[in-house]
């Protein structure tokens, strides 16, 4: 086991509450709004909150051994795969050839990280927790591709982007990692610095679709 | 807007993903403490600006985030080939200019006022020999 230093993030506290916390978009829900869905809305964005992210870099092979045996899940095969567990709870994106995003269910990320790093004993490799500095936003709904089509330069065509692919693009001047874990949703994981002003992108660019935010 | 192969990501991406980082194949001298001033010197600070065929470094920022390099036509601005660090170009000037020769047999073919008749591709060569 490598001797980096942990800390859980989300501590509980008396065994029973946890810390609060917020969300990267609570003031902007505060200040911007977020719209009901309404009956001709085609288009809908939920933030999910509060996931846990791990950035795993390292090898390849070491890396997808420790990830089979911790989470149950190995590495995509090809550059910008994405895959998941059969609920969808839990997912590894390519990055890049050295990098991988691991999302998990709010709590699992601290267990995990501790898990994997005694898989991965001394090989060469770093994970950090950034679900503090990310959060995702999940686009359904017929007009969601329309959505896209009007801030990402990246074709989002099913012909080009199919369910299990993910890339890291530009989003509005800003970056995102988008993906597509099944045909009806898109997810975007953004920076917390950024998800005021992406929030309120999204808004405005929904809004001719009559945009709904749901959670 | 050009459509940049990423050789990591393995497919065309929008120009606005990526940044040039300047010439490729700058090899660091192997003992800077035994270089001349004039070496250092070349080596930090002097690049080529070839008019033609140009290795440069390019980096996929908003994507992969990693380094590669692109040949590129510094005229037309046409991208030839793009490859990873550390790998060889298959095209470069010496190479274009061998294959004009062997089509101008008898034919004499308009090169656009491009460097490649002469052209040494110096810095790939300096680069080969640092490696062995």
């Amino acid at each position: 086991m490598s001797n980096a230093q942990q800390f859980d993030t989300r501590p509980v506290v008396d065994n029973e509450s946890e810390i609060a916390v917020e969300s990267p978009l609570a003031f902007s829900r505060h200040r911007s709004g977020a719209p009901k869905a309404k009956a001709d809305t085609r288009v809908t964005v939920r933030e999910r909150a509060f996931l846990g992210h791990l950035v795993l870099r390292g090898g390849a092979i070491v890396l997808d051994e420790a990830l089979r045996e911790v989470v149950g899940l190995g590495l995509p095969g090809e550059p910008l795969g994405l895959v998941q567990d059969e609920g969808g709870k839990r997912s590894i994106q390519w990055i890049s050839p050295d990098e991988w995003l691991l999302i998990v269910p709010g709590g699992e990320e601290f267990d995990i990280e501790r898990r994997l790093r005694e898989a991965l004993g001394d090989a060469h490799f770093s994970i950090s927790n950034v679900g503090g500095g990310q959060t995702v936003l999940e686009l359904s709904g017929e007009a969601a591709r329309e959505v896209l089509m009007k801030s990402v330069s990246y074709d989002v065509h099913p012909s080009h982007f199919p369910v299990g692919k993910g890339v890291t693009t530009v989003f509005a001047k800003s970056t995102v990692v988008l993906r597509r874990p099944s045909e009806e949703r898109w997810e975007l994981v953004i920076r917390r610095s950024f998800a005021d002003y992406l929030y309120r992108w999204i808004l405005d660019a929904g809004a001719e679709y009559t945009i709904g935010v749901e959670g | 807007m050009f459509h940049i192969y990423c050789p990591h990501c393995a497919e065309h991406r929008e120009e606005e993903e990526f940044h040039p980082k300047g010439q490729a194949h700058i090899a660091r001298p192997m003992d800077p403490e035994a270089c001349s001033d004039e070496e250092w010197g070349d080596y930090l600070f002097f690049r080529d600006n070839p008019r033609g065929i140009h290795h440069e470094l390019w980096v996929h920022a908003v994507g992969c985030r990693k380094f590669f390099n692109i040949t590129r036509n510094t005229v037309s601005y046409e991208i030839l080939e793009t490859y990873k660090v550390g790998e060889q170009p298959t095209i470069t000037a010496e190479s274009l200019s061998q294959d004009k020769k062997m089509t101008a047999d008898g034919v004499t073919v308009a090169d656009g006022g491009l460097q490649t008749e002469g052209e040494s591709d110096s810095a790939v060569n300096t680069s080969k020999e640092a490696k062995v």
